[in-house]
């Protein structure tokens, strides 16, 4: 028999060969590399992260100053504002998602099929074409200041962002916010107690009320009696300008509308699909052992569903935090932005500063990936 | 069946002599007559197997009684309550009938006793406890107590319909009614199901049956009906039944069943 | 109908054992409460008072948003002249709509971006050699898929490569790629990103789920690697950092880099759902090839792969349509693609007219949303036809 008709043979020669390739071809790039920086005179390693950046950045959640401020403190602004806009953009995304996602299945069909419309436009349009379309054609395209849209809330709307009422918490207002923690906790035991009694005596606790109540009332209560420790910096139009309040600015809303909007179509195609998989079976046998409606939902179709639903759902968060990289487009210093953008100007360091910015997106879908892999081996159903 | 029943466990009876009355039901899906005047009348402790062709309307027959379907015309009367759109008389209803599915439709995500203790906790609103001892008690019953704590798919189709059955019998109903219980399974495993009705019945539980076990409706069945094109073609005992059928349909479709 | 008794049943009931019917009842009409357009009504519409209050919400809603929006799209629309006087407010035309005279004026420059004028028969070509060979693909009954596949595979990549670009052996002057632009540009990128992503997908969709340590340990990388960051830093590493890894002389142009990005970025999702399908395959396809004594290269290229990639093409042809919607962000490596024409376009000053961003804007819309639902509309197709196929 000759070595090559081998299996092994042939696979430790073929493996031979692609690493010799592999090998190659980062010498090559490594060597090339380091010829085009000499040539080019570019620095190389992280000697930059604490130099000055000299450049301003429109949004910020920590201190940030054009002067003193250095390239790693940019590094954080960025970081912090992709997450931001992830975050919020996260818990808007399902929500509205999830409602898209049930409308779907509504027995009413002029629903239905404003939710399948929406659906079927919003996932077959570019996210760029959308997010310039929000910021250009919508934001950017609103009134001046002089002739802001004036909405409740002492706020408004004008091409250079939405003003609000900033809550400036007075003294004692501390207490709300106990009184709130505290309630909460209390909910919590709430739910714990009624479980137990349930299993004890049978009796079920109006568990929802309770704890919708527990979440208002006291902190209500507290706010009243310590006479409303909290005002608000209310935004003033003056003539050129308005002065006060906070801004959420047109580039921040932009990115957060666009990526919100879009998510939420793919988001209510995974619910939907999560809902189907739960078989018409499931929902007559509950019936038919005498669960109501509400709870044959509660007890038996959301937990299958949820199933279903949670891995895509999780992978659609992770696009949502890696779509917020488009903010490039509409100027908001997100971490893609500050630092592909403006840093990797500056310094011209474009190995460093990619690189960086990509090991931060590899790391959090690395990370959620995990998780995601350790929740689906824990949850799987059992089957034989 | 010698073990005592557990505190939880009242013995349930029908409170009239009648247990389901249909009188002229018909029910339409779209522009399609899937029941057509059904008149039908079974009495406290009766057991009826009903059978005929395939799409002759039997399951949608026995779903109008815990309606899961609706009927459009006509009255069906369980227990001496009447079925309307009222909730609470649903709810009374669907709490005084068992169903059993062809395809077991037990909850995947529950294991077998959270599958059988679902209902007598959140619907009849008892002690977790309470719940348990009778759902072991079923469970015992139908010989798979050792299985309580597996999920759905690890039992094989004869033990998981054996489950849904149990499943059933913990909210102690007055009515059962069967939808083809064994013909998803593998033949190996009818009997072990069959034998679990059979018991059923000896104890005086008021059956409907949709099933094609010939041999289970001449051993248990007080009655059989022959169904096709959504109507009772013909009713009768079962030894007449199969002795002697006189509708040339029954003829027919016995023909073909029994070879 | 004969009533009797039952035996062992109480007296007084009237149970129907012993019954034969005579006649069998014939179909009839269902209460008209159940059929019609009321009953339409009730079921779709009208179903609780929930329901109901949502569809007058909704109607109202429809009244107040629809007759605007076809103010805007159609009546006050300007659909003639020439630059931003068209479409400005005067004191005559208090209402703006869309402005399509803008559409019509820049079309071609849409279309063609800067190619030049003398040339663009060149693009037309292009377009129909491509639509020959999309629908000799995708039509799933079309002959000769063999042939389809070296033409869409081999044939079409040189041939527009020659046309497009130039052979001045030829007699088709060189049009360097920084004259490219518009539609044709964001159909070339995704032409490429299409045509690579496919065969390198399943090579690395092969490579994770063979027994070779080394192959399966490189290609998992690069497919999670490429799969965890967002593509615009692909198109940076490839637009910034490619540079800088190959020598001096062999600098790719602008538009090349943009191309590496994307087909990179895109075989490693087509690796994964290749990698679903090759999963989605039974055992028993595997074994029953290796039983027929066929090597590893014959049972991929002869039972595997045609099954898994049937089974596959949904998903595929769902790849692409991200695909597709991804080539817009090649403008950040300054590469100036169909949105990027628009965008020109809109902030251009012979055309500044207050809606002439929006009415751009719709336009791509509708370009962009006839092409991916075409698609998706295919790969539904062909899933309902594989469902139908599995249920013989
Ligand atoms: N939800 C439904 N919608 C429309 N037609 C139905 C529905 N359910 C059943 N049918 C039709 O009603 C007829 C009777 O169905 P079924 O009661 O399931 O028959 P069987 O149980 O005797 O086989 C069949 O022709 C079936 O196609
Ligand atoms: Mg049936």
């Amino acid at each position: 028999m000759s070595p090559w008709n081998d299996p092994r043979v042939r696979s430790f020669v073929f493996q031979g060969f692609l690493i010799l390739v592999i090998g190659f071809l980062i010498y090559e790039a490594v060597d090339n590399a380091s010829d085009n920086l000499r040539r080019q005179r570019i620095a190389t390693g992280l000697g930059f992260w604490d130099s000055p950046a000299g450049f301003p950045i429109s949004q910020s959640m920590i201190f940030y100053s054009e002067t003193s401020s250095s390239y790693g403190d940019a590094f954080l602004v960025g970081l912090l504002n992709t997450l931001l806009v992830a975050a919020i953009g996260i818990v808007l995304a399902t929500v509205l998602g999830f409602t898209v996602g049930i409308a779907r299945l509504s027995k009413n069909i002029l629903v239905a099929g404003i939710a399948r419309w929406y659906i079927e436009i919003i996932r077959n349009l570019p996210l760029l074409l959308q997010l310039l379309f929000w910021y250009n054609a919508v934001l950017k395209a609103l009134p001046g200041v002089r002739e802001s849209a004036a909405l409740p809330f002492s706020s408004f709307l004008n091409n250079r962002g939405l003003f609000m009422p900033k809550p400036l918490p007075g003294a004692g207002f501390d207490y709300v916010l106990i009184a709130f923690f505290v309630a909460v906790a209390a909910a919590i035991g709430f739910r714990i107690w009624a479980r137990r009694r349930q299993e004890r005596t049978g009796l079920q606790a109006p568990v929802g009320s309770v704890t919708l109540a527990l979440l208002i009332l006291p902190a209500s209560l507290v706010y009243v009696a310590l006479g409303g420790p909290l005002t608000f910096d209310v935004p003033t139009a003056g003539r050129f300008n308005i002065t006060g309040g906070m801004v959420l600015q047109p580039e921040f809303l932009a990115l957060l509308f666009g990526l919100v909007i879009y998510t939420a179509a793919f988001i209510a195609e995974v619910v939907r699909a999560g809902i189907l998989a739960v078989s018409r079976g499931q929902t007559e046998a509950a019936f038919a052992l005498g669960l109501r409606p509400n709870l044959t939902t509660k007890l038996v179709i959301v937990p299958q569903a949820m199933r279903v639903i949670i891995p895509p759902l999780t992978s659609q968060y992770l696009n949502l935090t890696k779509n917020s990289s488009l903010a490039v487009f509409v100027g908001y210093p997100d971490l893609a932005n500050v630092f592909t953008g403006t840093v990797l100007n500056q310094t011209g360091q474009a190995i460093e500063v990619v690189g960086i910015t990509m090991l931060v997106y590899l790391t959090i879908s690395l990370g959620t990936s995990a998780l995601m892999n350790w929740y689906n081996s824990r949850k799987a159903l059992v089957e034989r | 069946m010698t073990n005592t029943a557990p505190a939880g466990l009242k013995p349930a009876k029908l409170t009239h002599e009648t247990a389901i009355e249909m009188i002229g039901v018909n029910k339409w899906y779209g522009e399609f007559h899937v029941l057509r005047d059904i008149d039908l009348t079974i009495a406290r402790g009766e057991r009826v197997v009903v059978c005929g062709p395939s799409g002759s309307g039997k399951s949608t027959l026995i779903r109008c009684v815990n309606r899961l379907e609706e009927h459009q015309k006509g009255r069906i009367i369980v227990d001496g309550v009447e079925l309307t759109n009222d909730l609470k008389r649903i709810d009374e209803i669907r709490r005084e009938v068992g169903m059993v599915f062809q395809h077991f439709n037990l909850f995947p995500h529950l294991t077998i006793l959270e599958n059988c203790t679902l209902a007598p906790i959140w619907v009849k609103k008892m002690p977790k406890k309470d719940a348990e001892e009778v759902a072991m008690h079923y469970l015992t019953r139908v010989k798979i107590p050792e299985q309580a704590l597996k999920y759905p798919g690890q039992l094989s189709g004869g033990q998981q319909q054996r489950v849904a059955i149990a499943r059933s019998l913990c909210m102690s109903p007055k009515i059962m009614l069967f939808d083809e219980p064994t013909s998803a399974l593998d033949p190996e495993m009818v009997k072990e199901v069959l034998d679990t009705m059979v018991a059923l019945a000896e104890e005086g539980m008021t059956m409907i049956c949709v099933t094609h076990e010939m041999g289970f409706a001449r051993q248990v069945a007080d009655r059989v009906i022959f169904m096709d094109q959504g109507q009772i073609v013909e009713a009768n005992t079962p030894d007449e039944f199969f002795r002697d059928p006189r509708h040339e349909r029954t003829r027919l479709f016995l023909s073909q069943i029994l070879h | 109908m004969t009533v009797t008794e039952p035996p062992g049943v109480a007296p007084g009931n009237r149970g129907n054992a012993d019954f034969v019917r005579s006649a069998m009842a014939p179909a009839a009409k269902p209460p008209s409460s159940e059929v019609g357009a009321i009953a339409w009504l009730r079921h779709n519409l009208f179903t609780g008072p929930l329901n109901t209050l949502l569809t007058i919400g909704l109607v109202l809603l429809g009244y107040w948003t629809i007759p605007p929006l076809v103010d805007y799209l159609f009546i006050d629309a300007v659909w003639t002249g020439s630059d931003r006087e068209a479409c400005i407010y005067t004191a005559e035309r208090t209402k703006v709509g869309a402005c399509w005279a803008f559409v019509v004026d820049r079309a071609a420059f849409f279309t063609y971006g800067f190619y030049p004028l003398a040339e663009r028969w060149r693009i037309d070509v292009f377009f129909v050699l491509l639509v020959i060979g999309i629908v000799w693909l995708l039509h799933l009954r079309a002959p000769r898929k063999d042939l389809a596949a070296i033409y869409g595979f081999v044939f079409l990549p040189v041939a527009s490569f020659l046309l497009l670009s130039g052979t001045p052996s030829l007699g088709l002057p060189t049009v360097p790629t920084n004259l490219w632009g518009g539609m044709m540009v964001s159909v070339v990128v995704s032409a490429v990103g299409i045509v690579v992503s496919l065969p390198l997908g399943i090579l690395l969709a092969l490579g994770r789920r063979s027994n070779m340590p080394a192959a399966k340990l490189f290609c998992v990388i690069f497919i999670e690697f490429v799969r965890g960051v967002p593509l615009i830093t692909v198109l940076f590493m490839a637009s910034v950092m490619l540079p800088l890894f190959v020598p001096d002389y062999m600098q790719p142009d602008k538009l090349l880099r943009a191309l590496v990005g994307i087909a990179l970025f895109a075989s490693a999702y087509m690796a994964e759902v290749v990698r679903a399908g090759l999963q989605a395959l039974p055992k028993g396809q595997y074994e029953g090839a290796m039983s027929l004594g066929l090597g590893w290269g014959q049972m991929m290229r002869l039972i595997i792969l045609p099954q898994a990639l049937k089974i596959t093409i949904p998903n595929i042809v769902n790849t692409y349509i991200g695909l597709f919607k991804d080539t817009t962000l090649v403008v950040i490596v300054g590469i100036f693609d169909f949105l990027k024409a628009i965008e020109a376009s809109r902030i251009d000053p012979t055309w500044a007219a207050p809606t002439v961003s929006t009415t751009g804007y719709i336009y791509a819309s509708i370009f962009y949303f006839f092409c991916c639902y075409a698609m998706s509309a295919y790969a539904r197709s062909v899933e309902r036809r594989l469902a139908v196929a599995d249920k013989r």
